[in-house]
């Protein structure tokens, strides 16, 4: 395992709500602006911009025309990263330790509730056989909830915990608005949308924007916290839901595989402060966190139920409270990655988890976790 | 590290044999046949491709298994009309790192499921989707503006379309191939907007096409001839387009953009230095336009470059053998295929299209609004 090349230097998110009202590239250019503050540099020191969009959940072509201007990729490199913010992550910082850009600027954003989420996620799925059917993420989640919990012997109620700690958590975060926490109660009360999964499984539609800046490790002696990225791994399943099996997911489990390998982790159950992972149904946080090597398949539901993940447990997940907290889809991977930068900084104040030094960050795109990608930080490079 | 193999597709206006999976098979396959690899040696996939213009979303979710890839890293790039060459290029950053040895990049665009002009209006909702005017009426304006400093004529940009779909004949995968095409058929055309005619137009098409990217490491082991990647530059711009007074005219990406891939590969004189050139030339103006930005010729004088033949396929500076977007475009494809004919040039494998002698060759691709890549390859590797 070699030392780290990349450190993140600077990160910002703007408020994550709905019906944010900031045009696209206002958003933008307060996640930008905040993170060349944060970093300490001049947007005229940046070598490369990376955003993260995608064209028909913005209902814009070639979305990223709508930030051109205010990431600064007037007469600089650009490139679009269709996905995740977190895939885009990994992108920057391939390009960071290609040896040929020392400042990379990151850039994700959504519009959420701008969108009906899941009448575009239909788009999603093969033409010719699945959309005409009605397939959204919402069933497609139903269908693998579903067989998750039977594998398991589970119900509706091991998925709650999920759902009260990080709309906790969220309501805690003071980059989320319009998140409350609720009572396990009402999380069982809530009217079912796609068996077994309720209103509440589900994360909101919200709208923001996160920054992240990276650097070399030639140049990262200027900057007062790197945190460094030991590790990344990215891995895309198969498209048919009936070609996978869908109580597990293979690809995150190799690109977690590939992390870890980077890093040099070999034992994911010990050696992380927190973990922030992705998740768009509340169930796909404990499917995923079996997925990283946390804890064994069927089991997450314990840690949950244990306190064990709570901000105040000893393996806090999520403390920024995640998807189902209030953080927007498509930035997803990547504001994990910002709270993450953040722990390990110690700037996470009322959440911050005491001595955060090496954090597990998650991001997904697709039906049911089709892809996965996967990040190392720490404090030591 | 180094162009190992490419692949594509049969262009069609239509290509209705195939789902946009099976398009992206057909480019995979030959790709890896041309490279000499299996699937099985390849770690990574970049896709390139508008899904706007198909109104699929996330179509890399369905499509990379028709590339041969899953369970694997796949990542997709999407910027307009760049698509291709961002994605040859994100590819390239990728095996630099050093995290990939070889990385297949695919572009693709099935036009024919979608409605493209539908797709290319949703643009700024609050001051550029009234107005609708999308990729000709921008031209149509840009070119304007261009003529009039320039004095470059219809009869001109017209030879740059016959050009290209008179090459196309040359080029088995092409889409418009049109051996008798002559100035007077571009000019007798019906005009779309002032001054540009239906024939001075690219063409949408169904297409797709594989590269193979791999390290020095990989490359000498496996390709006889491998083709060098010398330089890869991109510059993007503001998109108003009220906002930028010259843009064709000064084209300030391109001339940036090549300004910086001509330094990295030591080329001074790219008339001279340069063997072949695959220019992304969406409108036959822009070509000429490019002759001028891309340093092969004076303002003012691109007219007289393409009136004495020079970049014709026995000329000096052969552009575009493939025929180029005016002949071939699935918008996604179309900066990879620019990649891939000027790799093959260098590979020796362009058959009846073939430059003799090919050292080094330079590939634009161009989108959204000025929009530049640059990328030079060289049969040598420094």
């Amino acid at each position: 395992m070699e030392p780290a090349r990349v450190a993140a230097v600077g990160v910002a998110q703007t408020i994550y709500e709905p019906f944010k009202r900031m045009t696209t590239a206002e958003m933008v250019y307060e996640a930008v602006k905040g993170a060349l503050t944060d970093a300490g540099i001049d947007i005229s020191e940046v070598n490369y911009i990376v955003t993260a969009s995608v064209d028909l959940w913005d209902g814009l072509t070639a979305s990223n025309i709508a930030v051109t201007e205010v990431v600064g990729a007037v007469m600089r490199p650009e490139v679009r990263v269709a996905s995740d913010g977190l895939f885009a992550a990994a992108h920057a910082f391939m390009l960071v330790a290609s040896g040929h850009h020392d400042i990379v600027l990151l850039v994700a954003h959504a519009k959420g509730s701008l969108a009906n989420h899941f009448a575009v996620s239909n788009w999603t799925f093969d033409p010719i056989y699945q959309q005409t059917l009605g397939m959204d993420f919402l069933a497609a989640a139903g269908i693998q909830a579903n067989a998750y919990c039977e594998l398991h012997g589970l119900n509706r109620s091991h998925l709650a915990g999920v759902v009260v700690k990080n709309r906790l958590n969220g309501s805690r975060n003071p980059v989320v608005s319009g998140v409350s926490s609720i009572s396990r109660e009402d999380v069982l009360g809530s009217p079912v949308q796609a068996y077994p999964l309720s209103v509440c499984d589900c994360s909101p539609a919200t709208d923001g924007a996160c920054a992240v800046v990276l650097a070399s490790k030639s140049i990262a002696g200027r900057f007062k916290r790197p945190v460094w990225i030991k590790g990344i791994g990215y891995c895309q399943d198969v498209h048919y839901l009936g070609d996978r099996t869908l109580t597990e997911s293979e690809a995150l489990i190799r690109a977690a595989q590939n992390a870890y390998k980077m890093a040099g982790v070999t034992k994911p159950q010990c050696e992380f402060s927190l973990a922030e992972i992705t998740e768009p149904f509340s169930y796909q946080e404990l499917m995923w966190m079996e997925g990283l090597g946390l804890s064994e398949k069927g089991e997450a539901w314990k840690m949950v139920e244990s306190g064990l993940t709570m901000l105040e447990g000893k393996f806090p997940v999520n403390p920024s409270g995640g998807l189902i907290g209030g953080s927007p889809f498509i930035i997803g991977g990547l504001a994990r990655m910002a709270e993450a930068v953040l722990q390990i900084r110690g700037e996470a104040h009322a959440r911050q988890v005491p001595g955060a030094s090496k954090a597990l960050v998650h991001g997904t795109a697709g039906p049911c976790g089709q892809s996965h990608a996967v990040m190392i930080l720490d404090i030591a490079d | 590290m180094a162009v190992i193999g490419t692949g594509q597709t049969k262009h069609e206006s239509r290509r209705d044999d195939v789902s946009m999976q099976e398009m992206l098979r057909e480019a995979s396959q030959a790709c890896l046949i041309d490279a000499g690899i299996s699937v099985g040696q390849v770690e990574a996939l970049v896709i390139g491709n508008m899904e706007l213009f198909e109104g699929r979303a996330l179509p890399e979710m369905w499509c990379a298994e028709g590339a041969g890839f899953s369970l694997k890293p796949s990542l997709k790039i999407a910027t307009g009309g760049t698509s291709g060459t961002s994605a040859v290029i994100a590819g390239y950053y990728q095996v630099a790192s050093g995290v990939f040895d070889v990385v297949m990049v695919v572009g693709f665009e099935k036009h024919s499921e979608g409605n493209t002009g539908t797709g290319m209006a949703f643009t700024d909702p609050m001051w550029d989707r009234h107005v609708a005017s999308a990729a000709v009426g921008n031209f149509a304006l840009s070119i304007s503006q261009y003529m009039a400093h320039r004095g470059t004529t219809q009869q001109q940009a017209a030879m740059a379309a016959v050009k290209a779909r008179r090459n196309a004949c040359n080029n088995p995968y092409a889409h418009l191939q049109m051996p008798d095409l002559s100035v007077e058929d571009v000019l007798n055309s019906r005009m779309l907007a002032y001054p540009i005619h239906l024939l001075d137009m690219c063409p949408t098409t169904d297409g797709a096409c594989a590269i193979i990217l791999a390290s020095e490491k990989v490359a000498r082991k496996v390709c006889p001839k491998p083709a060098w990647i010398r330089a890869a530059a991109t510059l993007h711009d503001q998109p108003y387009i009220g906002d930028h007074a010259e843009r064709l005219v000064t084209m300030r990406t391109l001339k940036e953009a090549s300004r910086r891939a001509y330094q990295a590969a030591g080329i001074t004189d790219p008339l001279k230095q340069l063997d072949v050139a695959e220019i992304y030339d969406p409108v036959s103006y822009a070509e000429l336009a490019w002759y001028e930005i891309l340093g092969f010729c004076k303002p003012g004088e691109a007219g007289r470059l393409i009136e004495d033949g020079v970049t014709a396929m026995d000329g000096e500076l052969p552009v575009n053998p493939s025929g180029g977007v005016l002949s071939t475009n699935p918008v996604g494809a179309s900066g990879v295929i620019r990649v891939a004919e000027a790799a093959l040039q260098i590979h020796g494998k362009g058959n009846k299209r073939q430059v003799p002698d090919v050292k080094t060759a330079l590939a634009t691709g161009y989108g959204v609004y000025s929009w530049a890549d640059v990328v030079i390859l060289s049969s040598s590797p420094q």
